[in-house]
Parts: C-alpha cells; sequence; structure tokens
C-alpha cells in the first residue's frame, strides 16, 4: 500500500508524526529515505517526541546507531550513510525485535540485512519549504499503519 | 614521594584502534593508533568501515606494542583504562573486552573513561589544564562545549542539536565532490576561495549555546542545486569558504561569548575540526585580543587516541572510580553524570 502526503513546512512535518507517532508499536522497523538535507533527520526527531523521547536526538550518522528510551519501548534511530560500499552486519538482527522500534536512515546500505516488513517514508524537497512525504507499507503490519493514516490524515 | 601510576588505557570507540601506556596523567610512553581509515585507503578508497571486526583483528597487536614501546611489562601497570562511550556500541565492547580480559589476567583494577573527557584531557598530555575552563569538542561526531571548574567536574553548556560540525563538513565535502573525510579538502580548498555566497549562521535563540549545522548543510545542498538547474559555474573553492566562514562564526562567537560569560582564562578546542586552519586563526586572533589562553593539542591527540583516555584515567584512579567485570559498552552516557 502507498500513501503520498505533501507537506508544507516544518509545522506539518510535526503534525504528520503526531499522527504517525501512536500507530507505531513495539518491533516497528521505519526506513527514512530521500537525499542529503531532504530533512530525514528532522522527520526521525519529530516522531521521536511523538514516542516520547526526551533526550535530544541528534545526526546518529557518525555513531551509524544510537538508542533512546522512549515511553514504551526503546528507539534505535540509524544511519547507515557511512555504510556505503561496505557489506558489514553490525548486528542488525540483534537490533529488529519484537520489542524495539528501529528508524533507519539511509536503509540501502543494509538492505540485506533489513527485515522482510518495514514501513517506508521517501522524503522528497517540493517547492520552497515544501516536502512530499511517500508512505509505502511492506506487510500486513504496515498496511493497517498506513490504513489507519490515511483515515485520519486530512485531504489535499 | 608519591608513587608513580602507570596506566594502559584503550581506545576503540569509533574508527581507530588505540591502546598507550601513560604514566602520571602527563608522560606517553607509547601511543599506537591503527586507523582504519588508512588501512582502508590503500585498497583504493574505499569508504571506512567501522564495525568490529576490524577492531577485533588489532586489538591485541596494539596493546602488545603500547607495552613494548613503553618498556612496560603487565606487572609494572597500576591499572588498565578503556573507553566506555559514548560511541558504536559493537566498536566499544572489542576495547571493552580486551581491556577486561588484560584486568582479569593481571589482576589490574579496571577504569571507565568516557570518551569526550578523553579529547579534553588530551591537552594535559602538553600543559597542564587551568581552572576554570571552558572545552569546545568539534570533531565528527562531536561539538560540544564543557565548562569545567575543576578536574573530572563537567557541566555540558551547548551541544549540537542535529548535525555535528565535522558531518557537515563531511557532507559538504561530499556534495562539491571531494573524498572522504572531507574536512581537510573543505579547508585547503577554502583558502583559494572567497566568501561569495553569504550562507545562514545559525546562532539560534539569544543567549544560547546549542549549534545546530544541519540548516547550513541544507543551504548549500540547495544553493548547489539551483545554480546546477540554471546551468550557472560553481566555484567549489567559494563554496568551500562560504561554508567554512559560517561554520566557523558560530562555532568562535560561541565559545567566546562562552569564555566572557563564564569568566574563564583558559580555553581548550580539541577533536579532529580543532586541525582545521580557519578555525584555529579565528581562535588564535579571538583570544589575543581577549587575553584569554588558548590550548590546542597536536593533530595527533586532537583525533581519537588512547593516550588521552589514559590522561583522564590517571585522575579517576586517584579518586578509586574503577568498575567491575560486568563493564559494558553504552553508545549514550551523560559526561555530567560520569564520575
Amino acid at each position: 500500500m502507498k500513501l503520498e502526503v505533501n507537506i508544507n513546512n516544518i509545522e506539518e512535518t510535526e503534525q504528520l508524526a503526531e499522527i504517525l507517532g501512536p500507530l507505531i508499536s513495539g518491533g516497528t522497523v521505519m526506513l527514512l529515505k530521500g537525499d542529503l538535507g531532504a530533512g530525514k533527520t528532522t522527520f526521525a526527531q519529530c516522531v521521536g517526541i511523538t514516542l516520547g523521547v526526551r533526550r535530544r536526538m541528534s545526526s546518529p550518522t557518525f555513531n551509524i546507531i544510537k538508542s533512546y528510551n522512549a515511553e514504551n519501548f526503546v528507539l534505535h534511530h540509524m544511519d547507515c550513510y557511512r555504510l556505503e560500499n561496505s557489506d558489514e552486519d553490525l548486528g542488525f538482527d540483534e537490533y529488529f525485535n519484537e520489542q524495539d522500534v528501529s528508524i533507519i536512515e539511509w536503509p540501502g546500505f543494509i538492505e540485506e540485512f533489513l527485515p522482510d516488513e518495514y514501513l517506508s517514508v521517501t522524503i522528497e524537497k517540493t517547492a520552497g519549504d515544501g516536502r512530499l512525504f511517500t508512505l509505502e507499507s511492506n506487510g500486513a503490519k504496515y498496511d493497517s499503519v498506513l490504513e489507519a493514516l490515511q483515515n485520519v490524515i486530512p485531504s489535499d | 614521594m608519591t608513587q608513580d601510576t602507570v596506566i594502559l588505557s584503550i581506545e576503540t570507540s569509533c574508527d581507530e584502534t588505540a591502546a598507550s601506556v601513560v604514566r602520571n596523567g602527563t608522560e606517553i610512553m607509547s601511543n599506537v593508533v591503527v586507523s582504519q581509515i588508512e588501512s582502508h585507503k590503500r585498497f583504493g578508497g574505499v569508504v571506512p568501515e567501522v564495525a568490529s571486526r576490524h577492531h577485533v583483528e588489532t586489538i591485541t597487536l596494539v596493546i602488545e606494542q603500547a607495552l613494548e614501546e613503553a618498556g612496560m611489562a603487565p606487572e609494572g601497570l597500576s591499572a588498565v583504562a578503556v573507553t566506555e562511550g559514548p560511541g558504536l556500541i559493537g566498536a566499544l565492547l572489542v576495547g571493552i573486552n580486551a581491556a577486561k580480559a588484560f584486568s582479569f589476567a593481571h589482576d589490574l583494577p579496571l577504569i571507565p573513561v568516557h570518551h569526550i573527557a578523553g579529547h579534553i584531557y588530551a591537552n594535559q598530555l602538553e600543559e597542564e589544564l587551568e581552572f576554570p575552563l571552558v572545552a569546545l569538542i568539534v570533531s565528527g561526531g562531536h561539538t560540544e562545549l564543557i565548562y569545567m571548574d575543576d578536574h573530572l567536574s563537567f557541566e555540558v553548556i551547548g551541544e549540537t542539536r542535529d548535525d555535528a560540525v565535522g558531518e557537515a563538513y563531511d557532507k559538504v565535502a561530499r556534495v562539491i565532490g571531494l573524498p572522504y573525510p572531507g574536512g581537510p579538502h573543505v579547508d585547503r580548498l577554502s583558502r583559494e576561495g572567497a566568501d561569495t555566497f553569504d550562507f545562514p549562521r545559525a546562532y539560534l535563540e539569544q543567549g544560547s549555546y546549542d549549534f545546530s549545522f544541519s540548516g547550513l548543510k541544507s543551504a548549500v545542498i540547495n544553493t548547489l542545486h539551483n545554480r546546477r538547474q540554471k546551468g550557472l559555474e560553481i566555484k567549489k573553492e567559494d563554496v568551500a569558504r562560504s561554508f567554512q566562514e559560517s561554520a566557523v562564526d558560530v562555532l568562535t562567537k560561541k565559545t567566546m561569548d562562552a569564555v566572557e560569560e563564564y569568566e574563564v582564562k583558559h580555553l581548550l578546542v580539541a577533536g579532529g575540526v580543532a586541525a582545521n586552519s580557519g578555525l584555529r586563526q579565528r581562535f588564535e586572533s579571538l583570544c589575543s585580543e581577549h587575553d584569554v589562553k588558548l590550548s590546542i593539542p597536536k593533530l595527533k591527540f586532537c583525533t581519537d587516541n588512547a593516550a588521552m583516555i589514559g590522561a583522564v584515567a590517571h585522575h579517576l584512579y586517584q579518586q578509586n572510580h574503577f568498575a567491575s567485570l560486568d563493564l559494558n559498552g553504552r553508545n549514550f552516557i551523560d559526561i555530567e553524570l560520569f564520575v
């Protein structure tokens, strides 16, 4: 299933995160795709806040994986940017379990280690500060996330 | 006369596998660093892999070499120290497990050290820290302003809200087609360019010592994108210079504001980006203008190394700050709560 959402500014990005946040539960894996500067980390920060992360979520590019206590689970914020041209397995399967939530930037560089089911979010720049968010589900759990999301998102 | 403290220290928080022997927190007996960036350059500029496997392959050799160069047998050591975090967890664990094994085998106390404390104490390998002081830590993973009124007392007064400054350097380098790690290349190019783009300076709210470099990164990307679409020429030197001027303006303004507000006479700058010539020159002139003592360790102590971990560990040893053998790596540790 696929859902497109047009965003005009940072406030609307925060609103999208607020709608998506309650639909995220233990075991959720969210892939964040988009070019440098598209706003992947910013969106991850917004989602983190709605999940109850209190510590500041800064960019995980350098450490690749940063983990946070959210309200109901541990949130792993990953960035595989530095793993380009690498076939390294950093023990990802330990992070993709039924309790924890993972948000993964640049997931294309660890394709072979990703779980079979996930929610994919692609962010593209449009005019001005605008962004096009394309959400795609892979697996029944994520189909229902998108269905729920579709019902609450104000249509353009 | 008190007995000498000789500490074997180990650092594996990121790309470098390092071990060192330091006497009394100041005298370096050996300092061995194996960089994975270097080893990968030899294989044709592959982006460095940061996985634990590389640390596993090197760690015992690095420790052996550090002891040998220091002419030190395990019996002569007072303790073994290791970086506990923050860092990449798999990488940290290699150093931690090596340190635990060494500690157990030779019956030595085990000292856990905060990586950022290490960067600050790198300066102690060259001269005494003079309190109170402000330290600016700038690297690929960190951008932090820390106030200290005494040994092992850390107050984080500012930090990045998004990208670390070194990360912004690397990403800008990539969009103008420079190799990784991009910082030194941007720095070099910037000397041949002019600040023609006038990129934004992110000072954030009045009175905040926090940093934000994500907006600057985006501004550079957007500008390049627009010019490419219009078929306009892009002078890389000018992009590099304009970017660097923005980064240096913000880093130095906030740091000097903190120096003034906290009334300190000693400023430390550490981390890999401390090697940046633009940043060094600006701090040199500002500090001489404001009559503040500026310390920037030599480059080999600015980047990750184990001697800096040994320098902190000396003070932790004196305070009997030891860990038990269930020590675990942590990818986040609050430096204010670490001692």
